[in-house]
């Protein structure tokens, strides 16, 4: 088509600005067998691992035109992107393992905070508002994609044909996700004595939920071959991070971790404050006006 | 024109009993445009007489910039947009960490010059990073080795 806004007055066709007019499943036409293992355990793996993504691209896009600078703004906005399009494969893949029925808007928009498997990091409030600030949420794209990255390396291997996919993909993604981060934490560090203050702060804070990343899941632990034990991913995210603590001068936090809720968290459904406020806005749309097009 | 065949998206065309399957890969998890681009083909071979056409998505092997054809950067090129460069089969182990700016150099694709600074890592889709030139002063947009 000559002209790119001619595109954009087909109202009348569907095929054209697809978004919201009925998503094509994520996984069209992918080879997907089921590998044989516990459905109901590898739908809460998917789901874990969806979560993850989902939540902290929303959390991600909440500064899109709040950061300090339009590039940032876009380099934001683009790492969200990429962890939406890792969620969508993943709750497609949990939807079809399920088979009950449900499909990926259905697993995003209508499930309530108990049934997220997230880890509590992801969810946590880190700004642009009140709750939070943009060293917190530099340090916790360092700790999240350094974390993912190391997984999703070890994930590339497993025994399910698109989990192991969506790895392969996603491998690249966080690596560059990563980088920037760090290189971020190394610019606020070496910047002002304030925003050195301001990385300080931000690892501080989210480094009280770094163990909770680490801990071994009773379905992680029964996937064995489909699902990576992330206690085996520790070893390559200390030494990660001690590099970019060292190039920045920084010491390690040693802030006490926030402990699970008799031996449940954020894989248990047990979620901090800041989820059910999350979830309002990620699904108020989807849930007042069910079956809404645009 | 730069065609999905040039960007390595199109894995495989199929035509069995007068039914055509084609094969297409994303290049991001995230990329927006898959949907469009199945549309596109659809529309494509239904006014070249396919009336039974499916599109099929596959992840694996996960697409990489190596998959461009030499025509593909030429023509990115052309449109004032910088290829990537090659980077062969990625080494086995963990993904080494990056501190630095990339150090490679990223010729202006306006002027040719080679004195050019990336502004952003992340340019205006996943796939492109933002550079501007010293000399014309002009921003361009590179795609990003992947």
């Amino acid at each position: 088509m000559d002209n790119a806004y001619d595109g954009l007055t087909d109202a009348g066709e569907e095929k054209h600005w697809a978004f919201g007019t009925g998503f094509t499943a994520a996984l069209a036409g992918v080879g997907r067998d089921i590998p044989a293992v516990d459905r109901d355990s590898l739908t809460a793996y998917c789901l874990m691992l969806g979560d993850d993504a989902l939540v902290y691209s929303q959390r991600l896009a909440e500064w899109c035109s709040r950061a300090p600078e339009l590039e940032e703004d876009v380099a934001l906005a683009n790492i969200a992107l990429d962890l939406l399009g890792q969620a969508r494969l993943l709750l497609s893949r949990a939807a079809e393992v399920e088979d009950a029925g449900r499909d990926e808007d259905a697993l995003a928009y209508l499930r309530d905070e108990r049934q997220f498997r997230n880890v509590r990091l992801v969810e946590l409030d880190c700004g642009p508002g009140p709750g939070g600030d943009f060293g917190t949420t530099i340090a916790r794209l360092l700790v999240f994609s350094t974390w993912r990255l190391a997984v999703f390396q070890r994930l590339v291997s497993s025994a399910d044909p698109v989990l192991a996919a969506v790895a392969a993909k996603g491998v690249k993604e966080l690596a560059y996700h990563r980088d920037h981060a760090a290189q971020w934490v190394l610019r606020l560090a070496g910047g002002t004595e304030y925003s050195r203050e301001r990385i300080v702060a931000g690892l501080d804070k989210v480094w009280a939920f770094t163990e909770e990343l680490f801990a071994t899941h009773p379905i992680e632990a029964e996937l064995d071959g489909v699902a990576v034990d992330p206690a085996a991913a520790r070893a390559e995210f200390d030494q990660v991070i001690d590099t970019v603590l060292s190039a920045a001068s920084l010491e390690r936090p040693q802030t006490t971790q926030v402990a699970a809720l008799a031996g449940q968290a954020g894989r248990d459904g047990i979620h901090t404050e800041a989820m059910g406020y999350l979830l309002a806005e990620l699904q108020h749309i989807a849930r007042s006006m069910p079956g809404a097009v645009w | 024109m730069l065609t999905l065949a040039d960007l390595g998206v199109l894995r495989d065309v199929r035509e069995d009993d007068g039914r055509v399957t084609v094969t297409i890969t994303p290049t991001y998890s995230g990329c927006p445009a898959m949907d469009e681009m199945r549309a596109d083909l659809v529309d494509q071979l239904t006014a070249a007489g396919y009336a039974d056409v499916e599109v099929r998505t596959v992840l694996h092997p996960a697409w990489t910039t190596d998959w461009i054809s030499e025509d593909g950067l030429r023509k990115l090129a052309d449109h004032g947009i910088a290829p990537p460069q090659r980077i062969g089969p990625r080494a086995v182990g963990p993904v080494p960490l990056n501190l630095e700016p990339p150090s490679r150099r990223v010729p202006c694709p306006r002027c040719g010059s080679a004195r050019t600074t990336e502004l952003s890592r992340f340019g205006s889709t996943a796939c492109k990073a933002l550079r501007r030139c010293e000399d014309c002063r002009e921003p361009f947009e590179q795609i990003k080795e992947l």
